[in-house]
This record gives C-alpha cells, structure tokens and sequence, in this order.
C-alpha cells in the first residue's frame, strides 16, 4: 500500500506553506478585535531595588488611557514549574532592569506608551549582584530574601543566591585519576543567547461576560498559559480560553509565560480587549534567554584510548527568576558525560540567582553548552594519545542496549551509524582543508558527537471521521514553524491510506483540544506522533468493524485501501469506501467514528543501585538521540575572523517522516548553532542594563555569514516505541556546533578557543598568546 | 514625529486608496494599521530584519523606514499583491515545494526581495542569489532552502 507524495518517508510541503507564502497566515500581531485597546508597560530601571511607591495619577489623566495596572492590583500569587518564585508582575522588588512594574491599557499605542512615561515610581536601590561569582559569594546581597519558603516541586539543596544544586555520579571517580595514563583539564565559559525568533512575543486578550477571559499569543502551548494565567489570576481553568495563531518562531523562548498574564489583567479591568506585542528590544529585555555556563571539566583515558573517568562542575547563571532553569540544570548535569561509556563519572551543577533577564529553555536545553566543554576534551585527548579522534569515538561509544548513566536502557542507538555517515561525506574533505590552507588563512575541519533525548511529559489526540470519508484530527499541538501540522497530518493520512489533503488540523483551544504540554524538548514527533498514530489506529479498528458487518466477512479478512477504502482481501469489487461507513455510522449504527488516544512518557526512571542521584528535577527523560557533526572553516591569522565554509550534520533520527523537513530542521539549527559559536551574545553592562537589545548590535547570522554547503545526513535506527519508528531531533542539530566549530579552529590553527561566542577579537588574542 | 495629518493618494497593490495620514507615518504602519492588510510583517522596526520589505517602483524597500508621505506617486506592492487570487506566483510556489519557509514570519520579506531580484536577474548563480538576501534575516531555515527555492524558478523560466 503506497501512497505516493503523501505518505510517511515522502517530503510533502507543509500544510500551512501556501497562507503563510501568500502573507495571509495571522500571527499575533496581526490580530484586532472590535473595540481593542493597546497596551504599553513600564519597566525598572534598576537591576535590584525595592518598589517604594507608584504615581499612576498623571498617567491615569491622560485622555484615552483606560486602566493602569501595577504589582498592588495582583494577588500575592508566586509562579514557577520547578520553584515558585515569580510574582506575575514585579512586586515590592524588581530584580532585573527591564523588569515589567506597571502596565497600561489606551485607545491607541501612542497614547497608552505615552501613558507609560508617565508613571512615576519610587525605588530604593539594593546592591546588584551580576556576575556569577558574586552570586557565590555568600556575603552578597539576597535577590530572593525568602528562598527557603518557596514551594519546591522536587527536594534539592540551595543556599544564598544559589537556588538549586543537582549532582550525579557513578563509579569511583577520585580511585581512578592515578590509573589514568592521560588527563586533560579546563575550565570553559558560553554566554547569554537570545532566541531571536523573528516574530516578537504578543498577545491579545477579551474580556468574556461569564467573567472569563480569552487570550490568544504567540507561545509553544496553550494549555501551560491556560495553567499559569489562570494561577497568576487566581481563575478557574474554565474561564481561562487560551488559542494560538501563526507563530514566528520560539525555540524554548514562548514555552512559558511572557506577558499574556499582563494583557489579560488588563482586559478584565476595563473590560475591553487589549492587545500589546512587544518591540524587538522590549522583547530582547524580558522575554528569557541561553543560560550562560561556566563549566570545569575533566576527563581521562588509558593509553589505548579508553576512556575511564570525567568529573564536571559547573554553574549556571539563571538571572533573576528560576523560570524553568532548574530543568535546564538537571539536563546538562546528566548529559554532561558525553555518547560515551565511561564508567566513573560525577557531574555536579549549581544554579544561581543574579539581577539579570531570566535563562530559561532554548534548543539544545543546556546541551551545547555542556557539548563544546565534552568534545573539546575528546579531541584533546586524541591528540595527546596521538590518535584519531574518530577512533576515540568509536571505540567508546555507547550502542544499543547499553545503559545510559543512572541505569537506562538505550533501546536503538544509531551513534555509531552516525560516525561512519559522517566519515563517508567528509571523505577527503581535511586533505582539502590542508590543501587550501595559506600561511595567513588556514583551514581545517573540527567534529563534534552529540547525544539529546526526546519525550516527557503527557499528551492525547483525537481523530474524527466525517461523512464524506475526511478526517479531523485534534490535538493540543502548537505548530512553531517546524512543521508540525504537516508531520502529524501525515501520520494520520499514512496509517488510514488517505492523501493527506483529506485530513483537516485543528487549531490548538483549550476549550475543545485534548491536553498536549507543549512544543518543546524535540518531543511532538516522538510523542504526539505516538498518540495521534493510536487514535488514528482505533478510528481504522472501527471501520474494520463496521466494515465487516457490513460486507459480512471476518475483519481478518479486511484490508485498507489507498484512497479512503475498506475491502476484502482478494476480492477487488467488494470495498466500502470511509464515506459509507461513516453513513452507517453516523445514521445507523454505532454512532460517529471517533478515535482517541492518550499517553505519558513513563520510561525507567534512574536506577538508585547505580548512581548517587541528588537534586534532579526528573528522572525519566525520554528516548535518547545520537548525532555528529562536522565544520569546516577558514580562520584569518591577520584579523582573526572565522569563516564557516562547509557543515556536515549527520542524525539518527529513527525515521524520518518527512525528509525534507528533517533537513530543513537540520539546516537552521546549524545555522543557530553558528551563531552561538561565533557572533551571538547578550551583554550587560555594570548597573545591569542590557547594552545590546537590537539587531544591529545582536548579531545573529545573515545569508553571507553562513555556508551555502550544509550537508544533512539522515541516519534511521528505529526506535521501538516510536511512531513508525521515529525519534525527535529539532534541538540537535544546533547541539554539538560550538564544540565542532571550535575544534576546527584548533585543526586550522592549533589554537584552543574555551569562551563562547569565538569573536574575531578572542580568536586573535588566542593567536597572540600562542605566538602564531 | 509630526503630527500634521496629510490626504495623500497611494498606490497599492494596483489600487488607488486615498488617506488621512500623520506626516510622520511609516509604509508599514499605513498598510498594517490603516489598511488592515498584515502581511508584511515587523520584526524589528529598526531597518535591520527584512520582515517589513515592500516593492516600491519595483525596488525592496524597508516599510519601517519608508514614509508614506514620500510614497504618494509611487507604486507600491506588498506580499497581498503578489498571487493572482490562489494562483501564487512562482517564487510562493517553490517556497511552498522547496522548504523555504518554516514558521513563515520571514517569508514575506523574502518573497518580496526575491520577487524583485528575479525579475531583473531571471538567470542567477547561486551567490547572487545569496546576496540578493543578504538583507532579509530568517531564524528558521539556514537560508539553504530559500536559495534553493529562487534556483528552482530560475531554472523554470530558463528552461
Ligand atoms: S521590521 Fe523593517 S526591517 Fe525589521
Ligand atoms: S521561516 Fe521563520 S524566520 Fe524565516
């Protein structure tokens, strides 16, 4: 049964590709309602400081201004996923500079900005604390005075302006340095990144006359902003509607809230609905960002190559709230080891408190960070034992049915796949590099393995037949730009032998779609994947069922057939087609055809035999994921600039049930991983302001700055419990560009490179310092 | 900014509209907030982005910078005027096909500055595409698939 261009394994175009070609898909911004009001907010200037006293009157005055809203008009409500630590507005405190403390609601942007400028608040300055140092310090100023008394989804360790401490290890780490016969060390710095989707946060909220409110804004889930609008607000998730219109992109930075609590107060207060969007500097200042890691790493091996030891530290900079940082914390703790068995490890992290934008999720959840220090080492390791660094890999990787460290079982690890793909498209490519390279432009290539995972959490579908044999297919799913609409849409299309133009997508509502948590953690693949393929499965149980009554035979004897058909095998004229079941079913007998199915990743949990666990935000994470990557690039000896001129990234994937979108996934997180590497950082200057919150000074790549040359290399080792075999893999291909970019730049010019991002300037001083 | 309200005539997308405008006003804000028509979208306002990008006498313009006061004798095409009803123009369609578009909120821009730059270089290389673009950012895709999407018109109209 093959379904030509529409079926899984083939490059359909993207459901929604035609509105959004045509300018017509709306996203936030470009929504109104009839008597809308505009909003505008004020925000602190000062990183640290208590809130004396607010002078809303003048603002109030100003014709056009409909309501004012400030920390007084919110219940005393702390939000939080991990650690409940954030009011839904600044009260009595601001912690960061840029911090929302009052809002506004006008009949026009000017009116309501103007209106803003117009609040006068009082503050009483409190000593900064910015830098992860004096976050450690144990003298230094408390950002969050009540700490202990914050309810804390998970036990974990804390202490000052240090919010949560995760550890894990395994083995004997401090009886084997002494059997290592090679050791490399170092300490490693990455920086703030912002997430740049081009569409900025909004949101638009109406006020409904049951006391309710419905809001629409640009975010990863509707149901997490149902879930904390309606705690912030102290409402009822029933009278709390939230929807999704097009978004312009989110990589982890809409998973949570940005102002949708703000707009929606507002709404209620004057009744009418309100609508702000954030400016692109509004939304570099305080939507989230990368955690800025600080990583000591280190990492021994025998003489053949085997790797027996590594022990990482690190600290993570979580700015001024805890957002869903300790998650991040626990992620990068655990993966910190690396694709490799290596059989005594302890990794130990600390997350701290500073006046600064909250870190919070962003592709890769740690990962890169954590990567660039692990590859690295990898690398130098090789070259001290003066080996090949693919054969390091290789010989210590991990393969199927090995155990992750804490104990979990690898059902399909395509890693080592991933390694000979890749060394297949590189094939010549160093002797290239080698032989282009001038005495002032030296080229070489640097590699990187990576490991990720895809799962968590919950999510349901529902499938619904129609009269004429189309399908509607529910989920609480937000499509973010990857194209999830279209994979699921495939799914479905797929398993009922149906084009996939027969198959209509429901927007996410929580007011009718089942629960999805939300689009994050390379997860909807995987796990919406798996639930939407079940309830389109018991909608075809269903079928057979009517179908074998109706044509008298057993359903064993049944068969589906492309098109929308159930016939009986062998017999080409005996066939019912969807429609005349659904007749059957929706006039007759049985009633409509409907298919649901529900789940939760409920995977092993970490064996407490086998690691010494502490502090960990959870504990079973999913379905892991194997990839490696290589970057070739061109480093100018006189300016130091790096020049990208080729990328490889090669991933298992599982299954790919849309190549070309795999590759189109593939392709634009090199491309932010580039940016990582290279040219992205958020920089805060000493009173705590943001120096950089414009495209002109936050450099994210352009056309020219990257190759043309990125090569996606689809790797397929099925994974058991996937749909059709598939793994999640959006985060990865950003995940190990860092560590292959700044390998490259050692291959090129014997440099090592251990602060992120690797700026001209940086590269140079390198070269200085090593007399090149 | 001025707030001197001005009549002036501009021509949109084929069509004559007249409006009362701040004299300050920017393309963008006229064709999004008075008109209604939301297709080109604002990523920065600051001329950085692309998002915004109109054809002004054919030439990309940014439509945050570009006053509309300055535009009154001009012709003017946003991305609402490019497809003939659903019929897309050639540029939406390989966007469509070749993956040159994920969350879609660049794409406007890039169907603009591409639609322009196709029309006067119907035969690129792939660089000259790349440099066609070099002012339309895109935090999706890595670029690759939107140059492959022009090739693949460039290629149709020379065949
Ligand atoms: S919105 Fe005009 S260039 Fe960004
Ligand atoms: S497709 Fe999302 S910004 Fe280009």
């Amino acid at each position: 049964m093959s379904m030509p261009n529409t079926a899984v394994g083939h490059d359909v175009p993207r459901i929604d590709g035609r509105e959004k070609a045509t300018g017509a898909a709306a996203f936030i911004d470009d929504m109104s309602l009839p008597g809308m009001l505009y909003g505008a907010m004020v925000f602190s200037d000062y990183a640290h400081a208590r809130i004396l006293s607010y002078d809303t009157s003048e603002a109030l005055k100003l014709p056009g201004v409909k309501a004012v809203i400030t920390g007084d008009d919110f219940d005393a409500v702390l939000g939080g996923v991990f650690l409940k630590d954030e009011p839904p507005i600044a009260m009595g405190k601001v912690r960061y500079l840029g911090e929302p403390v009052a809002a506004v609601a006008a009949t026009d942007l000017k009116t309501a900005r103007l209106a803003a400028q117009l609040i006068n608040i009082e503050y009483e300055a409190l000593p900064n604390v910015l830098s992860v140092d004096e976050a450690l310090d144990p003298k230094s100023t408390l950002i969050h005075e009540d700490l202990s008394d914050y309810f804390r989804l998970k036990p974990s360790s804390f202490e000052g302006n240090i919010l949560w401490k995760a550890s894990i290890s395994e083995g004997d780490v401090d009886q084997v340095w002494s059997d290592c016969d090679v050791i490399v060390e170092g300490e490693f710095q990455t920086q703030a990144q912002h997430h740049l989707y081009m569409e900025p946060c909004g949101a638009l909220a109406k006020p409904e006359q049951n006391g309710g409110i419905t809001i629409w804004s640009s975010c990863q889930s509707v149901f997490i902003v149902q879930q904390k609008v309606a705690d912030y607000l102290q409402m009822p998730m029933a009278k709390v509607r939230s929807l999704v219109p097009h978004v312009g992109g989110g990589f982890g930075g809409k998973g949570g809230l940005h102002i949708q609590t703000l707009v929606a107060k507002l709404a209620m207060t004057c009744s009418r609905p309100v609508k702000m969007t954030l400016t692109r500097t509004e939304d570099f200042e305080i939507v989230r960002s990368r955690h800025p890691i600080r990583i000591r790493m280190k990492t021994g091996a025998k003489n053949d190559g085997t790797l027996i030891a590594r022990e990482i530290d690190m600290v993570l900079d979580g700015g001024a709230y805890a957002d869903e940082s300790p998650a991040v914390l626990n992620w990068a703790v655990f993966v910190a080891r690396g694709p490799y068995n290596i059989p005594n490890v302890r990794s130990n992290g600390q997350l701290v408190y500073t006046n600064k934008l909250r870190a919070g999720p962003y592709r890769g959840f740690g990962n890169p960070q954590v990567t660039l220090a692990g590859e690295t080492q990898i690398d130098e390791i090789a070259q001290k034992l003066d080996m090949d660094g693919f054969k390091l890999r290789q010989l210590n990787a991990v393969k199927t049915n090995d155990a992750w460290i804490g104990g979990q079982n690898i059902d399909a690890c395509g890693f080592d796949a991933c390694m000979t793909g890749m060394l297949e498209a590189t094939a010549g490519a160093e002797a290239e590099a080698a032989a282009a390279s001038t005495s002032n432009k030296r080229r070489g290539i640097g590699y990187s393995a990576l490991t990720h995972m895809c799962g968590i959490q919950s999510t349901s579908a529902e499938v619904h037949l129609r009269a004429d044999g189309s399908v509607a297919l529910v989920t609480g799913v937000v499509d973010i730009g990857q194209g999830s609409n279209t994979i699921l849409s495939q799914i479905v299309a797929d398993s009922l032998a149906i084009p996939v133009e027969r198959v209509s997508f429901a927007a996410p509502d929580t007011d009718s779609s089942p629960y999805n948590w939300k689009t994050a953690a390379s997860r909807t693949t995987y796990m919406s994947g798996r639930s939407v393929l079940g309830a389109a499965v018991n909608v075809r149980e269903q079928l057979f069922t009517h179908a074998g009554e109706m044509l008298e035979c057993a359903e064993h004897d049944l068969e589906l057939r492309e098109g929308g058909f159930v016939g009986v095998k062998g017999v080409a004229d005996a066939q019912l087609s969807f429609a005349q079941i659904a007749g059957r079913a929706m006039a007759c007998v049985g009633g409509p055809i409907a298919g649901t199915d529900t789940l939760v990743f409920d995977g092993p949990t970490l064996d407490p035999k086998r690691a010494i666990v502490d502090g960990f935000a959870f504990t079973n994470v999913g379905i892991y994921t194997f990839g490696m990557q290589a970057v070739e690039v061109e480093v100018d000896t006189d300016t130091g600039e790096v020049k990208v001129l080729r990328v490889w990234s090669a991933h298992d994937v599982g299954r790919a049930i849309n190549p070309a979108m795999v590759d189109g996934q593939v392709h634009g997180g090199v491309v932010q991983g580039l940016g990582l590497a290279l040219t992205e950082e958020m920089v805060w200057g000493e009173n705590g302001n943001l120096i950089n919150p414009t495209l002109m000074d936050y450099k994210i790549p352009g056309i020219l700055d990257v190759p043309d040359f990125i090569q996606s290399i689809i790797i397929e080792a099925a994974e058991p419990t996937g749909p059709y075999g598939a793994k999640g893999m959006a985060e990865n291909s950003l995940v190990g560009i860092p560590a292959a970019v700044s390998n490259a730049i050692a291959n090129a010019c014997g440099v090592r490179l251990r602060s992120l991002p690797f700026t001209s300037e940086r590269v140079l001083r390198a070269l200085d310092a090593a007399g090149k | 900014m001025s707030t001197d309200k001005q009549v002036i005539t501009l021509n949109i997308n084929g069509e004559s509209i007249e409006l009362l405008l701040d004299g300050g006003e920017t393309l963008l804000e006229t064709v999004r907030e008075q008109l209604g028509m939301t297709g080109s979208k604002r990523g920065c306002n600051q001329g950085v982005c692309g998002a915004c990008t109109m054809l002004v006498d054919g030439e990309p313009v940014r439509g945050c910078l570009a006053l509309s006061s300055a535009c009154s004798d001009r012709s003017i095409t946003t991305i609402e005027g490019i497809a003939d009803g659903l019929n897309l123009s050639p540029i939406q369609e390989a966007m469509v096909e070749h993956g040159g578009l994920q969350c879609g909120f660049c794409t406007s821009g890039m169907v603009l500055t591409l639609s322009a730059f196709l029309a006067e270089n119907p035969k690129p290389t792939r660089e000259q595409v790349r440099h066609a673009l070099s002012g339309n950012l895109c935090r999706c895709t890595g670029y690759t698939k939107i140059v492959h999407a022009a090739m693949h018109v460039a290629e149709a109209y020379s065949a």
